[in-house]
């Protein structure tokens, strides 16, 4: 059962995958279906923050905190509980911890990357494009910030 | 016609571009995200998937859902070398695949209707067919890890899915602590973009999880493409992932 499962998936990624190239083909390597182009990668000046410590850090972190330690409350996150433990020293937070996180996959296997083709790379740069829809992992970081600040509200 | 609730406990965005979408068909969306959850949330002890973690359900009363999704499991993780996996400390947990499998559903719903031209969103993973009401491919924003208010690259899509795994935290170091402690702090995000959202989701939670190796992984599965974040704001892609940009223009 397993098998055939397994095999009949194998045909169909495969009829899938030249299916797929072949719309590609027809579709997506028709200028016509482009949306016309814009000048949306002009680098922006602001961009400077990005690698300044522009990473989410409370706001109210300035200097009130009780030392010590304090855990926060394992929070929802669909894919798993986030759970964090910060550092308060000199009234700052020097340190989060994570206890808890939604990696639940193996990672005991080392990935078999022989032969892989040079892969490119760039410096990420903020755009300014009206889009649609935006893609990112918000639902992990809103359950950061609710245990972060249930262990901040203990060193308050 | 667009809504936005907060299911699963996430907003799910459903936008649909045809001129004649009714709120019926968005309202059964939602119905069916509920549904979802209801069945496979773990933090609802009335769940399906928590009836069975608590020994109560016996496999010959699992729902033809439940079953649907433990096949997927177990052939992503065969997939994935293993990096997929929903055994953890005596618990199974299938959420990792069950939001994109839900949002493709949610699609597929709509395309059963006859709509065309939509999205389906929930979590920052999106299903998109056909056009916008601006009547072009779907201009989809992938979020800067280290500021969550902009975004990095614009991609069009017309019909495929693109979810993105991720921290989001830089500097911070990411454990497991039922593993082996190991601080995932190199990568920050990944985003994968696929024929459809089950297809990119799961691959994109598998290779995130591989850390800087995952890009690797993307680029060896043929019909996707990605884009991964390092923590020092360097992205590394796949080799086709350009024809996907907003502002391509060389093909």
């Amino acid at each position: 059962m397993k098998k055939t499962f397994i095999a009949g998936f194998v045909v169909v990624s495969f009829v899938a995958y030249a299916f797929l190239e072949q719309v590609k083909s027809w579709g997506f390597g028709d200028d016509s279906t482009l949306p016309p182009s814009r000048s949306n990668s002009a680098p922006n000046p602001n961009l400077t923050t990005l690698n300044s410590g522009s990473s989410p850090k409370p706001q109210t972190a300035a200097g009130h905190f009780k030392n010590g330690q304090y855990t926060g409350d394992s929070t929802d996150a669909f894919y798993g509980n986030v759970q964090v433990r910060v550092t308060i020293s000199s009234g700052k937070i020097t340190n989060v911890q994570f206890l808890d996180y939604p990696q639940d996959r193996d990672r005991s296997l080392a990935i078999n990357t022989v032969a892989m083709p040079q892969l490119t790379s760039e410096a990420i740069q903020a755009q300014s494009a009206n889009v649609d829809v935006v893609s990112g992992a918000t639902a992990t970081s809103q359950a950061f910030v609710q245990s972060l600040q249930s262990a901040l509200n203990q060193a308050q | 016609m667009k809504d936005t609730r907060l299911l699963m406990g996430m907003p799910i965005t459903v936008e649909i571009a045809d001129p004649e979408s009714t709120l019926d068909s968005l309202s059964e969306v939602f119905a069916y995200f509920h549904y979802v959850d209801e069945k496979f949330s773990l933090y609802k002890n009335t769940s399906e998937i928590a009836q069975i973690n608590h020994r109560k359900l016996p496999e010959s009363q699992y729902s033809p859902d439940m079953k649907t999704v433990f096949a997927l499991c177990e052939e992503t993780k065969k997939l994935t070398d293993g990096f997929f996996d929903i055994k953890h400390s005596g618990r199974l947990d299938p959420s990792g695949l069950v939001k994109g499998w839900a949002i493709h559903n949610a699609a597929q719903k709509l395309r059963h209707h006859g709509y065309r031209h939509f999205y389906v969103e929930a979590g920052g993973d999106i299903e998109v067919a056909g056009l916008s009401s601006r009547h072009q491919p779907w201009q989809i924003g992938i979020r800067n890890p280290f500021n969550i208010r902009q975004i990095v690259k614009v991609v069009a899509l017309t019909n495929g899915g693109i979810a993105t795994s991720g921290t989001y935290f830089r500097g911070q170091h990411v454990y497991n602590p039922k593993k082996f402690h190991r601080p995932i702090t190199d990568i920050l995000s990944l985003t994968v973009i696929g024929p459809d959202i089950y297809e990119a989701d799961r691959f994109a939670t598998a290779a995130f999880a591989m850390g800087r190796p995952g890009i690797e992984f993307i680029e060896s599965l043929p019909g996707f493409e990605g884009y991964q974040i390092d923590n020092q704001g360097v992205a590394t892609f796949t080799t086709a992932f350009n024809r996907y940009l907003s502002d391509a223009k060389d093909y």
